[in-house]
C-alpha cells in the first residue's frame, strides 16, 4: 500500500517495553480486571488494558476470544462480573450505554443494526447528538429545529457521499445490501462526533476498493483528533492503518504493540494457529477472506 | 426536557410506590361496609337470602358467592336482606358463604352443612338461599387448617396450569409465537370430553382419553393448516401473534355459537369428600385429577428430558440455527411440540372443567393470562419454569383470599408476575440475551 | 327484511361519540405500537383509567368536569409510569404480557366489591355529567339538528362536538410530533433499540414519553366514551383491546388517519353485522338462531382479524413497503 499511509503513522505510543497492559503516554481508555464469563465460560478476563489517543488500535484475536464482549462491557451494553475503566478520566463501571454514548465513546456492531424503515437520510441525521428537536416539547414547533435540522442534512449528505451512500438517500435501510448496511453504520456512527469510535469488523463485507477510500477517511479524522478502537480480522488492513495492535484470545490481552512486531509474537500466532508455527501472522491471516454473519 | 431523567430511576421508583399505596389507601378508606345490600342488579338471574336472628334482621352480615369463574359480594342491609347477581344460567351452582365473623358474639350458623352451601340455579330467578342461625358455636376452622387446604386446592389449581404453560412455553420455545390461542385449545378439551362425554354418552373413562387425543390432533391439525405454512411464508413474530389473537376470538365465539352461552357440567363428577388432614377433605374429583396432573407431568418431563425428540426440542429452544445446521430436523419437532401442547392443553380443559365446575365457551380465556404469568414467571420458553411458574402461580390464586377479597384473587398472581419482572426480568429460570 | 333501517343504523353509525372514542384509543395503540414498537396490550385498561378517573373525581370528589377530565389524563400518566418502569428496559413480549395483566387488574380492581361506594362495583357509574356540569356546558340551544341517519338532539351533538375536538387535536398532534427529530428517535427505537441507545439516546425516556402519550390518548377515548355512556367495568375488557388492534391494522399502523379511518370501518361494519345478521337469521336466509347470529359478528371479526395480518399487514392505507413488522 502506499507509503503515504505509513508515513501517517503514530508511533511513540508507550512507555517502555511493549507487553499486555503496557502504559501508554496519553490513554484515552483504561481497564482494569474487567472479568465476564457466561456460564462457566471466561468470554472476558483483562488485567489492565490502555488504548492511546488520537490513534487507531486494532483489537484482533481468533473467533470467540471475547472481542465482541470486551466492547459490548466497555460501552455499557452489558455489566462485567468485575472490573472498573474509565474514559477520559471518568468512571464508567455501572454507567448505562446510552450515556456512555453521549461522552463520545460511540460504537458500531458487528452484527448491523440498521434502521430498516428508516430512510438513509433518516437514520443518518439521527445519529446527530444535542438535537433541539428531539426533546418533546420542542419538537412540536419546527422553528426551534428546522434550521438545526438542515444543517444536519447537509453534514449527513457530506458523510453519504464519502460512504457512497448518496444516492441512496430516499431508500428504507432495509433495501441495503449487506455491505451498504455495514456502511450506514458506520456513517451513522461518525455523524455523532464521536471522541472515540469503536468499530467492530467495520469493514467485513465491503468491497476492497471502497474500504480503500474509507480508510483514507478514517485516517483523516485521526488527523482530526479522533481515537479509534476496530475490531478486524483482515491483517492486510491492520497493517495499513493500525498504529496499535492489542491481541486477544480466551478472553485475555495476549499481546500488544506496534503491527509489525506483534504478529511477529509467538504468543500471537499460537493464539491463532494453535500450535508452533514459525510463519508471520498477517501472510496467514491476510488472505483469509472474512465471512461475516450479514444479513440480518 | 425529558419526561423523565432515568439518573435516579430508584428514587423515581420509590416515590410512584408511595403514589400507588397511598392511591390504593385512599381507595380502601373510602370503601366503608354495609353501605350495599345488593350487587350485580344489571345481571339477569341473582341469589337473594334475608339473614334472621330469632325473627330480627340482622344487618352487616357479610355474603360471598363463588362459582364458574364468578365472585361476589356483599353484606346485609339493615332489613337484613341481600341480593347478588350472578351471570349463570340454569343449572348452574354456586357456592354461597355466610361469613361468620361477621355475626355477633356467640351467634353462629347452626343449620346442616354450616356456613357454606351450594345452591343451583333453577327456573326462577332470584333463587333463595338461607342460613339457620342462633346461639352456638362456630365450627371454625383453625387459621392452620385453612392454609394447608388453600395451599392443596393450589397446588390442585398449579399442576392443572402446569398442564397448559408447559405446552405455551414449548411452542414459544421452539417457534418464538405467544400463542394467544392457546386457552382454546383449553376450552376444546373440554367441550370435546362434553360432546363424547355427554353427547355421545360415552362412559367418561373413554371420553376423557378421547378428548385429549382429539385436542393433540387439533394441535397437529392448526400447525399443518395454519402456522406452518405462515412460518414458510416469513410471518414475522408479532405478525404471528396477533394472527393468534384473531384464532382465538374466531374459536371462542365458535364455541359459544355451538355450546351457548351458558354452562355445562361434565358427567362423572364424583363429590364424594376424603378427609386428608386435620378438617382438610378433599373430593374424590379433585384427587383423580392431582394424580392425573402429575402422572402426565412426569411423563412429560421424561419426554423433554430422555427421548430423543424431547431433547431435540430443548435443543432448539436454546439454538434455533445451530440446531437445524446439526442436522434436527426442525419442522418435525415443532409439529410433535403442537400435538403436545394441544393434548396437555386439552387435559387441562377436561381437568379445570371439573374444578371450576362447569363447561363455559370462554372458560380457557378466563385462565388465559395466568397461564401467561406461569409461563412469563418460569422465564418465557423454559419448560420447568413453566411448570414452577404455575404451581407459584396457583397457590397464589388460592391462598391470596384468606387475605383479599375473594373476587380479587387473580389479581394477587398478577402483581407478583409484575413485581418479578422488576427484580428478575427474564423470569425465574430464563436467561438473558445476547447483544451485539 | 327492513332494509331501509338497517342501512339507516349503519349509516348513523358511521359518526357517534362511541366511534370517535374507539379511533382515540386506536390513535393511542398508533402512537404505542405503529411508531414506537411498544405491544401494549392493555389499551382498554387506559380507557378505563381515564373514565373511572373523570367519573370518580366529579362524583367522589365533586371537581368540576373539565377538573375530572384532566384527572382523568393525570391517572393514565400515572398508569403508564407504574407500566412502563418494570417493563419498558425488558423484551417487547413481556410488555404485551403485562400491559394486559396491567389492564385486567384494573378492571378486576373496578369491579370489585371492595371498593364499590368509589368504583360502583359491576353497576358501574352514572350521573356525573349531570353533576359535574358537562351537560350545562352544552353551548347548543335544545333542538334537532342535521338530516337522515345524521339527526341528533342538542345533547348528542355536544358530545359529538366535543369528541371531534379531542380527536382533532390528537391527531394533530402525532402528526406533528412523528415528523419532528423526536419521531425520528422513536421510529429509530421501533426498528432497534440498542442501536438508538448506542448514538447517546436515552432510549428508555423516549420509549416512556411515547408511552404516556399513547396512554393519554387512550384516556382521552375513555373519557369521551365516558361523555356519551355510563362508566361500566363490562366494556373494558380484554376483547376491547383486540378489537381496537383489529381498527388500527386495518387502517395502518404507521400512519396518522389510519388508525381513525381503521376505527370507523370497523366500527361501521361491527354497525352492520349487527343489524344484517339477525334480520337474516329471522327471515331464514342463515339457518341459525337470532343468537347465534349476533355470535357469528364476533367470528368474523376474528377471521378478519387474521386476514389483514397475513395478506395486508400494512393496513388499508399504509405504504406497502412500510409493514410494520420487520422485526
Ligand atoms: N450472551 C452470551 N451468552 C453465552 N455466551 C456468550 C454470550 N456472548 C458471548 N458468549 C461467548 O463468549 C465468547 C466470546 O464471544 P465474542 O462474541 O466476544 O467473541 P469475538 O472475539 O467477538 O469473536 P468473533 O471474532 O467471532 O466476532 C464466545 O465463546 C461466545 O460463545
Ligand atoms: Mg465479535
Amino acid at each position: 500500500m502506499s507509503s503515504n499511509s505509513e508515513s501517517q503513522k503514530s508511533t511513540g505510543l508507550h512507555i517502555g517495553v511493549a507487553a499486555p497492559g503496557v502504559k501508554k503516554v496519553d490513554p484515552i481508555l483504561v481497564i482494569d480486571s474487567v472479568k465476564k464469563s457466561f456460564g462457566g465460560l471466561t468470554a472476558v478476563d483483562v488485567e489492565h488494558l490502555e488504548i492511546p489517543r488520537g490513534a487507531i488500535t486494532a483489537l484482533i484475536g481468533p473467533n470467540g476470544a471475547g472481542k465482541t464482549t470486551l466492547f459490548n462491557l466497555l460501552t455499557g451494553f452489558d455489566n462485567p462480573d468485575t472490573g472498573a475503566w474509565s474514559f477520559e478520566g471518568k468512571q464508567l463501571a455501572g454507567i448505562s450505554s446510552f450515556k456512555v454514548a453521549k461522552m463520545g465513546q460511540v460504537r458500531t456492531f458487528q452484527l448491523t443494526k440498521a434502521l430498516s424503515l428508516l430512510t438513509v437520510l433518516e437514520n443518518m441525521k439521527l445519529g446527530a447528538k444535542n438535537q433541539t428537536g428531539e426533546k418533546l416539547l420542542n419538537s412540536l414547533f419546527p422553528f426551534l429545529w428546522r434550521k438545526q435540522d438542515n444543517e444536519l442534512e447537509v453534514k449527513a449528505m457530506e458523510l453519504l457521499r464519502r460512504f457512497k451512500l448518496d444516492a441512496k438517500k430516499d431508500d428504507f435501510a432495509a433495501s441495503l445490501s449487506g455491505g451498504q448496511r455495514k456502511l450506514l453504520e458506520m456513517a451513522r456512527a461518525l455523524m455523532t462526533d464521536p471522541v472515540l469510535v469503536m468499530l467492530d469488523e467495520p469493514m467485513a463485507g465491503v468491497n476492497p476498493a471502497l474500504t480503500q477510500s474509507l480508510l483514507e477517511h478514517v485516517l483523516n479524522l485521526k488527523k482530526e483528533g479522533m481515537t479509534v478502537l476496530f475490531v478486524e480480522h483482515d491483517m492486510h488492513m491492520v497493517r495499513h492503518i493500525a498504529d496499535w495492535v492489542v491481541v486477544m484470545a480466551e478472553g485475555k490481552v495476549v499481546a500488544e504493540g506496534a503491527p509489525d512486531t506483534v504478529m511477529k509474537e509467538q504468543a500471537v500466532i499460537d493464539a491463532y494457529l494453535g500450535a508452533h508455527q514459525d510463519t508471520d501472522l498477517g501472510v496467514v491471516t491476510g488472505r483469509i477472506k472474512v465471512i461475516s454473519e450479514e444479513g440480518k | 426536557m425529558q419526561f423523565l431523567s432515568a439518573s435516579n430511576p430508584k428514587r423515581l421508583l420509590s416515590s410512584l410506590l408511595l403514589l400507588l399505596i397511598a392511591m390504593v389507601l385512599g381507595f380502601g378508606l373510602g370503601a366503608t361496609p354495609a353501605s350495599a345490600d345488593s350487587v350485580g342488579e344489571d345481571l339477569e338471574r341473582g341469589i337473594t337470602g334475608n339473614v334472621k336472628l330469632e325473627g330480627e334482621p340482622l344487618g352487616g352480615v357479610r355474603m360471598i358467592v363463588e362459582g364458574g369463574g364468578y365472585n361476589a359480594e356483599t353484606v346485609t342491609g339493615a332489613d337484613g336482606k341481600w341480593y347478588i347477581g350472578v351471570p349463570g344460567v340454569e343449572g348452574d351452582t354456586y357456592k354461597v358463604t355466610l361469613d361468620q365473623e361477621t355475626l355477633p358474639e356467640g351467634i353462629a350458623v347452626t343449620g346442616e352443612g354450616g356456613a357454606t352451601k351450594d345452591v343451583v340455579l333453577g327456573k326462577t330467578s332470584p333463587l333463595v338461599a338461607n342460613f339457620f342461625i342462633g346461639e352456638g358455636t362456630r365450627v371454625t376452622v383453625s387459621m392452620f387448617d385453612q392454609v394447608v387446604a388453600r395451599l392443596i386446592y393450589g397446588l390442585n389449581f398449579g399442576l392443572m396450569l402446569g398442564l397448559a404453560a408447559v405446552g405455551l412455553s414449548l411452542v414459544f420455545g421452539t417457534t418464538g409465537l405467544s400463542n394467544f390461542a392457546h386457552s382454546e385449545m383449553v376450552t376444546f378439551g373440554a367441550v370435546a370430553a362434553l360432546v363424547l362425554g355427554a353427547g355421545l354418552q360415552l362412559p367418561m373413562w373413554v371420553a376423557i382419553p378421547a378428548a385429549v387425543l382429539l385436542s393433540g390432533a387439533m394441535g397437529w391439525a392448526l400447525d399443518a393448516g395454519l402456522w406452518k405454512p405462515l412460518r414458510k411464508r416469513g410471518l414475522a413474530l408479532v405478525q404471528l401473534m396477533i394472527v393468534s389473537i384473531g384464532l382465538s376470538l374466531t374459536a371462542r365465539y365458535l364455541f359459544q355459537y355451538f355450546v351457548g352461552g351458558g354452562t355445562e357440567q361434565l358427567p362423572g363428577a364424583d363429590s364424594t369428600m376424603v378427609p386428608l388432614f386435620g378438617s382438610v377433605a378433599l373430593s374424590m374429583t379433585d384427587l383423580v385429577s392431582m394424580a392425573i396432573s402429575i402422572v402426565v407431568i412426569m411423563g412429560f418431563a421424561w419426554w423433554l428430558l430422555k427421548t430423543k425428540t424431547g431433547k431435540a426440542t430443548r435443543a432448539i429452544s436454546d439454538n434455533p440455527d445451530l440446531a437445524a445446521a446439526s442436522g434436527i430436523d426442525v419442522d418435525k419437532v415443532i409439529r410433535t411440540v403442537w400435538i403436545i401442547s394441544g393434548a396437555l392443553a386439552g387435559l387441562a380443559g377436561v381437568l379445570w372443567a371439573y374444578f371450576r365446575p362447569g363447561i363455559k365457551w370462554d372458560m380457557g380465556a378466563q385462565i388465559l393470562l395466568l397461564i401467561f404469568a406461569a409461563v412469563t414467571l418460569g422465564g418465557l420458553g423454559t419448560a420447568f419454569g413453566a411448570l414452577i411458574g404455575s404451581l407459584v402461580v396457583g397457590i397464589l390464586v388460592e391462598t391470596s383470599s384468606l387475605f383479599i377479597p375473594a373476587d380479587l384473587k387473580y389479581v394477587g398472581a398478577l402483581v407478583v408476575l409484575i413485581g418479578i419482572l422488576l427484580f428478575r426480568p427474564q423470569g425465574l429460570l430464563g436467561k438473558k440475551q445476547r447483544i451485539g | 327484511m327492513d332494509w331501509g333501517s338497517i342501512l339507516n343504523n349503519t349509516l348513523a353509525g358511521l359518526l357517534t361519540p362511541t366511534i370517535l372514542a374507539f379511533a382515540l384509543a386506536t390513535l393511542g395503540l398508533a402512537m404505542h405500537f405503529g411508531f414506537a414498537g411498544l405491544l401494549n396490550f392493555g389499551i382498554a385498561g387506559f380507557m378505563a383509567v381515564g373514565a373511572y378517573g373523570y367519573a370518580i373525581s366529579v362524583l367522589t370528589f365533586g371537581l368540576p368536569w373539565w377538573a375530572g377530565m384532566i384527572m382523568g389524563v393525570a391517572a393514565s400518566v400515572v398508569f403508564a409510569l407504574i407500566m412502563g418502569i418494570p417493563t419498558l428496559r425488558l423484551r417487547g413480549d413481556y410488555l404485551a404480557i403485562v400491559t394486559i395483566a396491567a389492564a385486567e387488574i384494573l378492571r378486576l380492581l373496578f369491579l370489585t366489591t371492595a371498593f364499590e361506594p368509589v368504583t360502583g362495583s359491576a353497576d358501574g357509574l352514572f350521573g356525573y355529567n349531570n353533576s359535574g356540569g358537562f351537560a350545562d356546558a352544552n353551548p347548543f340551544p335544545p333542538g334537532d339538528y342535521g338530516w337522515g341517519p345524521w339527526t341528533y338532539n342538542e345533547q348528542t351533538l355536544w358530545m359529538l362536538v366535543f369528541g371531534l375536538m379531542v380527536l382533532a387535536v390528537a391527531t394533530l398532534l402525532l402528526w406533528a410530533l412523528m415528523r419532528s427529530p423526536w419521531g425520528r428517535v422513536v421510529k429509530g427505537i421501533r426498528e432497534d433499540e440498542d442501536a438508538v441507545r448506542a448514538l447517546g439516546k436515552n432510549v428508555f425516556a423516549y420509549k416512556m414519553q411515547a408511552l404516556i402519550i399513547g396512554g393519554i390518548f387512550g384516556a382521552l377515548g375513555g373519557i369521551v366514551l365516558a361523555t356519551s355512556t355510563n362508566v361500566s367495568p363490562g366494556v373494558y375488557v380484554t376483547s376491547l383491546t383486540f378489537f381496537l388492534w383489529t381498527a388500527l391494522l386495518l387502517g395502518g399502523a404507521a400512519t396518522i388517519f389510519g388508525p381513525v379511518l381503521g376505527s370507523i370501518i370497523f366500527w361501521v361494519l361491527q354497525a352492520f353485522l349487527t343489524n344484517i345478521l339477525p334480520a337474516l337469521a329471522e327471515s331464514g336466509i342463515l339457518p341459525v338462531s337470532g343468537i347465534q347470529a349476533a355470535t357469528l359478528r364476533y367470528v368474523l371479526v376474528g377471521i378478519g382479524l387474521m386476514l389483514i395480518v397475513i395478506y395486508r399487514p400494512q393496513g388499508i392505507f399504509g405504504d406497502k413497503r412500510e409493514m410494520t413488522f420487520v422485526k
